[in-house]
C-alpha cells in the first residue's frame, strides 16, 4: 500500500486541495491509500501532496488537478523528479530554520487518529503529569517560562498556580481560541492539524489545577475547524482521554467547543467569559482576575490555545529542554504566522530571539510582489507598524514592547511599497469603532474620533492642529480603555504617523505613493 | 401567533424554534448555542424566537435581543442565497484585497452587508478567516477560497449561484 498525504488545513482547501485529492483518488490506481493531514505550514506551496518513500515523505507542490496526470507519469509514486518536487519536507530550508515543538505533528498525522498522535509522542506528557501530581505540573509549567501566547505575555504557571491555590467547588479551563488577529492562523492550524494536542494539553491543566470541565472558544469563522475538532472530541471521548475517568486516572474532565459569532473583542479574556456565559461580549473590569472569579463566577484558567498546546510537549520533554530555546525573558518557541505581501507565506516555529529582518528577509523570502518591502505589522490589528529600519528587533516580547510594539500572537503581515499608511491608520480606528464592545468610551467613542481625525489630515484640513489632536487621543485611548482593543489601536496608529509621516502630508488617502 | 415580521421568515415554525432551545437547555451558558441553532434553522434569529428564548433562560427579553445585536454574524432577516463572507482585514489588504472587494461589490451593485434585489447574493464583511498566508480570501457558502484577486473572487461566486 502506497501512503499519499494532502492536507486538507483549510488555507489548503482554499486553493484547491480537495480537487487534488479528487484527482488522485481517480487517478493513482489501486493500491494508493489517501491520508489527509494538517498543513506543515509552507502554505506558499499549498496544495502540497507528499508520498510516502524508503527515503522518508516527498513532496510535491503547488499541485493542480491539472499536474495530477504528469506528476503520476513522472512517478510521484515513488517519489520521482518532477519539476513540482520539493523534496523531504524536513529538508526544506523554511522547515531547516525552524524548532517544531507545538507544531511537531502538525501536517504530519491524520488529525484523527489517536494512534498516530500516540506513535508521534502524543499523551507521553499527560502520563507523566498523571505520574508526577497537581503541584510538581504546575511548577514544571513554572520552569519552562512559558507565558502568555495570545499576546500578553503572562506567565502560564502563575495563572495556574493561582486557580490552583484557589478553593472552590467548580473550577474551569478555557481556550481562548477566538484569534481574530488578522495575519494569524496558528490556533487554527493546531484545531484541524493536530487537535489532540490541545486536548492533551486542557486535561493536563484540569488536573494540575483541580477544574473538571473546559471549553474550547472558538470562531464562527473557523467552520472547518470546527468539525474537525468536534470530531477529535467525539474520540477522545471514546478513547477515554476527557470523560469521568481520563485514561484510568479516577479524574474526571469533561471538555466542549463553543464558537463565537463575529466579534472580535470576544478574544479579550473577560469578554470571552461573559460571551461563554451567554451574554453581550463586554468587557470586565479587572480586579477580580478571572483566576479568582471567572466563568460563572468560578476560579477559572483562561490561556491561549497555542500556550495550551504547548503544555504537552514541556511536560514530555521536561521544562529545561523548552526553555533552554529562546531570549531573556521569553522562553521557548512562538509559532511566527507569516502572512500578506510575502514570497513564503505560512507557520514559522522557532526559539526566541531571532530578528525581525531575519524573518522578513530570509524566511518570508521579502515581498509576494517583488517590490520593496514598506512596513511589516507585528500582532494583528493592535500591533504597530515596523518600517524596515527597525528589522534588527529581536523577536521577544520585552524587544518588542520597547520598540513601541508588540509580538501579539504572533502574526507578521507584510506590506510592499504601494502601502499607503494613512489609508492603515485610518483602518485601525474604523475596526476598533467596528468591534468596540462599547463599555469604555475611549474606545467607543474615541475610535469614531479617530477615523473623522484621520480623514482630516488626509485631507490636509489643519493638519498640524489635527495631527496635535490625534496624537492627544491615541494618548486617551492608551491609558484610559479597560482592555487592549482600546488600549492599543494607538500602536498601529501612532506607528504609522512616527516611522512614514510623508503618508500623512495632507495629500489624500488614496495618493499614489511615489516609488523608489 | 400571527407578527408583523413573519414575512421575514418565510419558513417560520415555533414548534421547531421550541425544540432547538430545549435541545440546548442542559448545557452551560446555551444562550449562543440557542442563537447558532436558531440562525441554522431559520437562516436568522426570527424576532418571533426572542421572547421564547428569554422565557426559556428566565432573561428578558431586552437582554436577549441585546445578546442577537451585539454579535455581527445574527441577523435579523435571512441573508441571500448565496452568502460570501469576505475579509476586509490588514492581511488580505496588503495583497489586493480592497481592490478585490471593490470590484465585487461594484459587479454587483451592493454595498458591504447588503444583498442583491433579486436576493442572489449577499456579501458580508469578515475580519479574518485565518487564510491570511493565502490572501485574499473569502468563504463563498462555506466553501474556502484563496489567493483570489477580482476575477476570480466573481468567478468562485458565479460557481455557487449557478442552478
Amino acid at each position: 500500500m502506497i501512503r499519499l498525504f494532502v492536507p486538507k488545513d483549510v488555507s489548503a482547501l482554499a486553493v484547491g486541495a480537495d480537487r487534488v485529492a479528487k484527482a488522485l483518488t481517480q487517478q493513482a490506481g489501486e493500491g494508493v491509500q489517501i491520508v489527509r493531514t494538517g498543513s506543515r505550514g509552507m502554505t506558499w506551496l499549498e496544495p502540497m501532496v507528499e508520498v510516502e518513500t524508503p527515503e522518508g515523505r516527498i513532496a510535491y507542490g503547488p499541485v493542480t488537478p491539472a499536474d495530477v496526470p504528469g506528476l503520476l507519469a513522472a512517478g510521484l509514486l515513488s517519489g520521482a523528479d518532477h519539476p513540482l518536487r520539493i523534496g523531504r519536507p524536513e529538508d526544506h530550508p523554511f522547515m531547516v530554520r525552524q524548532t517544531r515543538l507545538t507544531f511537531a505533528r502538525c501536517g504530519i498525522v491524520d488529525p484523527l487518529s489517536l494512534d498516530d498522535y500516540r506513535a508521534h509522542g502524543g499523551l507521553e506528557g499527560l502520563t507523566k503529569a498523571l505520574a508526577m501530581g497537581p503541584e510538581a505540573v504546575v511548577a514544571e509549567v513554572t520552569a519552562s517560562g512559558l507565558r502568555g501566547r495570545g499576546g500578553a505575555g503572562f506567565p502560564t504557571g502563575i495563572k495556574w498556580k493561582t486557580v490552583a491555590e484557589a478553593t472552590a467547588d467548580r473550577k474551569y479551563i478555557v481556550c481562548n481560541a477566538d484569534e481574530g488577529d488578522s495575519g494569524t492562523f496558528a490556533d487554527r492550524m493546531v484545531l484541524e492539524g493536530d487537535p489532540f494536542c490541545l486536548i492533551e494539553g486542557m486535561v493536563i491543566a484540569g488536573l494540575a489545577v483541580g477544574a473538571t470541565k473546559g471549553f474550547v472558544y472558538s470562531r464562527s469563522e473557523y467552520p472547518h475547524a470546527n468539525v474537525t475538532f468536534t470530531e477529535a472530541l467525539i474520540l477522545a471521548r471514546e478513547a477515554g482521554l476527557i470523560g469521568p475517568d481520563v485514561l484510568g486516572s479516577g479524574r474526571s474532565f469533561e471538555l466542549e467547543l463553543r464558537v463565537g459569532a463575529g466579534a472580535y473583542v470576544c478574544g479579550e479574556e473577560t469578554a470571552l467569559l461573559e460571551s461563554l456565559e451567554g451574554k453581550r461580549g463586554m468587557v470586565r473590569a479587572k480586579p477580580p482576575l478571572p483566576a479568582h472569579v471567572g466563568l460563572f463566577g468560578k476560579p477559572t484558567v483562561i490561556n491561549n490555545l497555542v500556550s495550551l498546546a504547548s503544555v504537552p510537549v514541556i511536560l514530555a520533554k521536561g521544562a529545561k529542554a523548552y526553555a533552554d530555546y529562546g531570549l531573556g525573558r521569553s522562553r521557548g518557541t512562538m509559532p511566527i504566522q507569516i502572512a500578506g505581501n510575502a514570497k513564503y507565506t505560512g507557520l514559522f516555529e522557532a526559539a526566541f530571539g531571532i530578528t525581525l529582518g531575519e524573518i522578513i528577509e530570509t524566511v518570508a523570502g521579502g515581498t509576494l510582489s517583488g517590490r520593496p518591502v514598506k512596513a511589516v505589522q507585528c500582532g494583528g490589528p493592535l500591533g504597530a507598524y515596523f518600517p524596515p529600519s527597525l528589522f534588527d528587533t529581536a523577536y521577544d516580547y520585552e524587544a518588542f514592547t520597547a520598540r513601541d510594539g508588540l509580538i501579539g500572537h504572533g502574526g507578521i503581515v507584510v506590506f510592499d511599497d504601494s502601502v499607503q499608511m494613512g489609508a492603515q491608520a485610518r483602518f485601525a480606528m474604523e475596526f476598533c469603532a467596528i468591534e468596540s464592545c462599547g463599555k469604555c468610551t475611549p474606545c467607543r467613542i474615541g475610535s469614531t474620533r479617530g477615523v473623522e481625525v484621520i480623514d482630516k489630515i488626509m485631507a490636509g484640513t489643519e493638519r498640524a492642529a489635527n495631527m496635535a489632536v490625534l496624537e492627544d487621543l491615541c494618548q486617551t485611548l492608551k491609558y484610559g480603555s479597560l482592555c487592549a482593543l482600546g488600549g492599543f489601536t494607538p500602536y498601529p496608529v501612532m506607528s504609522a504617523v512616527r516611522h512614514f509621516p510623508g503618508d500623512f502630508n495632507g495629500s489624500g488617502i488614496n495618493a499614489k505613493v511615489p516609488a523608489e | 401567533m400571527a407578527s408583523k415580521t413573519t414575512n421575514l421568515v418565510a419558513d417560520w415554525d415555533p414548534n421547531r424554534a421550541a425544540e432547538i432551545i430545549s435541545a440546548h437547555l442542559g448545557l452551560e451558558g446555551p444562550a449562543l448555542p440557542i442563537l447558532h441553532g436558531l440562525q441554522a434553522a431559520f437562516g436568522c434569529v426570527p424576532s418571533e424566537a426572542i421572547p421564547m428564548v428569554a422565557k426559556a433562560l428566565n432573561r428578558s427579553r431586552a437582554e436577549i435581543h441585546g445578546v442577537v445585536t451585539f454579535y455581527h454574524d445574527f441577523r435579523e432577516a435571512p441573508a441571500g442565497k448565496t452568502v460570501v463572507k469576505l475579509c476586509r482585514a490588514e492581511a488580505c489588504q496588503a495583497v489586493g484585497g480592497r481592490e478585490a472587494a471593490s470590484f465585487l461589490l461594484a459587479s454587483l451593485g451592493i454595498g458591504w452587508g447588503e444583498t442583491t434585489p433579486d436576493g442572489a447574493v449577499t456579501v458580508e464583511a469578515v475580519y479574518c478567516l485565518g487564510l491570511c498566508a493565502a490572501a485574499p480570501a473569502a468563504l463563498v457558502n462555506g466553501q474556502p477560497h484563496g489567493r483570489l484577486d477580482g476575477m476570480s473572487l466573481i468567478e468562485a461566486v458565479a460557481e455557487e449561484t449557478q442552478p
